[in-house]
């Protein structure tokens, strides 16, 4: 075992690795103090100069906010998941996927081209399937990564598209030069379909009612994961989209609708799921889904105060989610068990977790001095701001928070706090590496709760003018005074307490209306990929059968079909075939092709077959000859030669043809009738050719330039390995697959039989 | 399978001259019928009579490489020609051509799409014997087995 790597090595390189995030979060700190002074950093080379793309990357205030949160998390995943996998056999592999997710991450949110922000959109999707799957061995893992990959690259694949009508529409693929033009955009025609596609971007990724189903199934990912890729960064991919196109394409009534409506349903509709969950991580789920339906209802607004609120909303969960996903991977790790029924006293067994939990959870809930009460107040002082629908925003916010607050309750209060049965109280604590990141992450949501006007002023006003030019900024304060979110936010509490205290009835009525209207998005994906795959197993049936006949009449009979059609209907202005009458040797040559072709027919020995077909093969390589083409004569003799010997070596071995082998006459005469028609049309098709004047533009360019140019005078070979080289290397690629796989099948045939 | 005396007799004279011919075709590509695609096909050829009359075996013993090796030097030295002008700052696959010698005026040159040539037979030549010389082995296993 020389050539692997100790388990030791790997844990010490899995610790190295942290430095990655760590190095990149100093490099964007170090941009802070020239974003705050209004600059912006921009960086493209040219990729496809042919299409007009370049890998343009730039960083503003709103891609330095994303940028901070991904390497910030990022370094404190790292250190926790060294201590999470030890001694895992796939350590070495899980680390490479999650800074692989990562560099998408920073990618996606630092891309000025459309279409390089496609690619790292796309590389995000594809890094969290593995890593939701990583636990392969599961099927539900598997099934949650493949639930992932579909859902999330579907919506991808509906962004390239809406990027592509972009460009049609605006003329260019860079976002910033997107910005100026965006009155012309939302005037174009093509305005409501990339709206829709963005959209369908959008919610998928960040699991918008009705794609919301992936994300709880997601959690079949290692915790970290949850941590990182379903709380902090990737699911905010949508939110960033939102965000980044908020000035080209926001401010409609199409966008201010479909936002408020969609991530004001999505953000309840999560919230109500999450209160009825007892799994600490699929509670942890749902309100995810909640806090990505309140930013996306906030971005439907128009005004600074709902901007504000989104991106300080946006700092105020990554803090707190992230910090709960690692406290519910470490009581995972310690106690064996996520359920909260089955949890108790962790605070007193696990002080350091318990602290940060406390903390992450009272800022979930919004309690004064945790930074989640700024963001909320933020929040109301947003959606009273709005003219399109500020009571049912205000509404569905306040509920949303509200529920949000006994959740909060339900993650701590059972779990940490009660001490019923002290099941827990000789659970361990996790070492320093685990909740070193949990503890940090929770203290800094008290510290942005006690100096949110720095917070305000160093990350979120940046962010917030790299998407709208305020008037006037947000004041951010520990207090505002006494005045209406104020009072919104005193009833939250107690909504949320209200709840808490009846979270069981409350999930018994959630449960019966979720039977009643049947609203399950997840049943109709089932739905739709069951009948996917029966699609496929039809055609399967019809298409692939196994049998040779079947395969080569559908390709004939389609080419026949398709010719035909497109001769018949191109026969306008047809002036006719010219057929002279050949000359001797090849009428002579006429002959002998035909006389082979019926003696493949008629013969019913195998090898009398194979040689008569050969002897076709020579036939036109003999016309080629005669047409003064030796290279192609060459290389057709040659292949028929081989082919005769190949074909040989594998149906020297069938039964001879007369055995086993009875057609009906019906059948036998369609396939004669269908080889003959084909075989006419494509004659006729040739002398048609020939009727009109040869194009010899090509002809002379070779001749003129084969050698000049490539030292060569056979210009076929002199197209093959020189002008059209490109090309050849395509095909030797095939011949090698081919070889390869026809190899591996031989193969395959032995060792199975 | 009973051997033919004829065939196993001719095929030692044949397969040498098909060979030679092969190379010598692969040669004069560029500028007479011929090439790495063509040369490849009569090596196969002559091959492939080998292995009928000799059995795979002896193949396998007289090129003692597996064919599968041979598909992916032919890779190489497709990909390194190409590679060559893009190291020389040109578009991947540009021919580059170096004059050798002069031979009665004429000049004697050589160029890296000789070399891409080059990779193709092999390319071509490795498919053919991987595919000829797994379906003799199959073939004789099966006869054994019978």
């Amino acid at each position: 075992m020389s050539t692997h790597l100790s388990n030791h090595q790997i844990h010490l390189a899995a610790r190295l690795s942290a430095l990655l995030p760590l190095a990149l979060f100093a490099a964007a700190l170090a941009l802070v103090p020239g974003i705050m002074a209004g600059s912006s950093y921009r960086a493209a080379v040219a990729w496809v100069p042919a299409l007009g793309v370049d890998l343009s990357l730039m960083i503003d205030g709103l891609s330095l906010l994303f940028v901070l949160i991904i390497t910030g998390i990022g370094f404190f995943v790292t250190l926790y998941s060294v201590d999470y996998l030890h001694g895992h056999a796939r350590t070495g592999r899980f680390f490479f996927f999650l800074h692989a997710f990562m560099l998408s991450m920073l990618g996606l949110v630092t891309a000025d081209n459309v279409i390089a922000l496609f690619v790292f959109w796309e590389l995000t999707t594809i890094f969290s399937y593995l890593l939701i799957g990583f636990d392969h061995e599961h099927e539900n893992s598997r099934k949650s990564a493949r639930q992932a990959l579909l859902v999330t690259g579907a919506g991808g694949l509906a962004l390239l598209a809406g990027f592509l009508l972009l460009q049609i529409a605006s003329g260019t693929y860079e976002i910033s030069q997107m910005v100026p033009a965006a009155s012309d955009l939302q005037a174009h025609g093509f305005y409501i379909p990339i709206l829709v596609l963005l959209l369908a971007g959008a919610f998928t990724k960040s699991a918008q009612f009705p794609f919301h189903f992936w994300l709880p199934n997601a959690m079949a990912a290692p915790s970290p994961v949850s941590a990182f890729l379903h709380s902090a960064t990737m699911v905010k991919g949508g939110i960033y989209l939102l965000a980044r196109f908020h000035p080209i394409m926001g401010g409609t009534a199409a966008w201010e609708a479909t936002l408020v409506l969609v991530g004001g349903f999505t953000a309840v509709l999560g919230a109500f799921t999450a209160l009825g969950q007892t799994d600490l991580k699929k509670i942890l789920a749902y309100t995810t889904v909640a806090g990505l339906g309140i930013m996306t209802m906030l971005l439907g607004g128009q005004s600074t105060p709902s901007m504000t609120a989104v991106l300080t909303f946006l700092l105020v969960h990554a803090l707190y989610k992230s910090a709960l996903f690692l406290v519910a991977g470490i009581i995972d790790h310690q106690a064996g068990t996520r359920e909260i029924g089955r949890l108790d006293g962790l605070a007193r067994s696990m002080p350091f977790t318990g602290f940060a939990a406390f903390a992450a959870c009272l800022s979930m809930a919004g309690f004064p001095l945790f930074f989640g009460f700024i963001g909320k107040e933020i929040m109301y002082k947003g959606v009273l701001a709005e003219t399109m629908m500020p009571g049912l925003a205000a509404a569905a916010a306040v509920l949303a928070n509200g529920l949000m607050t006994a959740v909060a309750g339900v993650f701590l209060i059972r779990p940490f706090l009660s001490d019923r049965a002290g099941i827990h109280l000789e659970t361990r604590e996790a070492g320093i590496r685990m909740w070193s990141g949990p503890m940090i992450l929770g203290m800094m949501t008290i510290f942005f709760g006690v100096v949110p006007e720095f917070v305000g002023r160093v990350l979120i006003n940046p962010a917030v003018k790299a998407i709208h030019e305020p008037s006037k900024y947000v004041e951010f304060a520990i207090f505002h005074g006494i005045n209406d979110p104020l009072a919104l936010s005193v009833l939250t509490l107690a909504i949320g307490a209200a709840l808490y205290v009846n979270r069981q009835r409350v999930n018994r009525v959630v449960c019966a209306v979720y039977r009643a209207v049947s609203l399950d998005a997840s049943q109709l994906y089932e739905h739709v990929i069951n009948a996917v795959a029966a699609a496929g197993k039809a055609q399967n049936r019809i298409l692939q059968n196994g049998s040779l006949h079947r395969y080569f009449f559908i390709v004939v009979a389609a080419f026949f079909t398709v010719a035909a059609l497109s001769y018949v209907r191109g026969m306008q202005g047809f002036t006719g075939i010219s057929i002279t009458v050949p000359p001797v040797e090849q009428a002579l040559l006429l002959i002998v092709i035909l006389a082979a072709v019926a003696a493949v027919v008629i013969t019913r020995s195998v090898l009398l077959a194979i040689c008569s077909l050969g002897v076709v093969g020579a036939g036109i390589a003999i016309v080629f000859l005669t047409f003064g083409a030796p290279d192609l004569a060459l290389t057709q003799l040659l292949v028929e030669t081989l082919t005769v010997i190949i074909v040989s070596i594998i149906l020297l071995r069938l039964p001879s043809l007369g055995s086993g082998h009875r057609r009906g006459r019906g059948r036998k005469f369609f396939d004669g009738a269908l080889a003959a028609a084909t075989g006419i049309l494509v004659t006729t098709l040739m002398l048609t050719v020939l009727s009109s004047p040869l194009d010899r533009s090509l002809t002379d360019f070779f001749e003129k330039n084969s050698y000049l140019a490539a030292h060569g005078k056979n210009i076929v070979n002199v197209i093959l390995v020189d002008f059209r080289s490109f090309d050849t290397l395509g095909e030797i690629i095939v011949v090698a697959a081919a070889g390869i796989a026809g190899y591996a099948l031989i193969r395959k045939r032995r060792h199975s039989s | 399978m009973t051997r033919s005396v004829i065939l196993a007799t001719a095929t030692r004279f044949l397969v040498s001259m098909i060979l030679v011919f092969s190379v010598y075709l692969l040669l004069r590509g560029h500028n007479s019928p011929g090439g790495g695609f063509s040369g490849a096909l009569v090596a196969g050829t002559g091959f492939s009579l080998y292995a009928i009359s000799e059995g795979a075996q002896s193949v396998r013993r007289a090129i003692r490489i597996d064919p599968l090796w041979l598909v992916g030097f032919g890779m190489l030295a497709a990909l390194v020609s190409g590679l060559a002008a893009a190291a020389a700052g040109k578009t991947f696959l540009t021919g580059l051509w170096w004059t050798i010698a002069e031979f009665n005026g004429r000049e004697i040159v050589l160029g890296t799409p000789f070399f891409f040539d080059v990779g193709v037979y092999a390319i071509v030549l490795g498919a053919i014997l991987t595919l000829v010389l797994a379906l003799e082995e199959d073939l004789a296993a099966d006869i054994k087995e019978d």
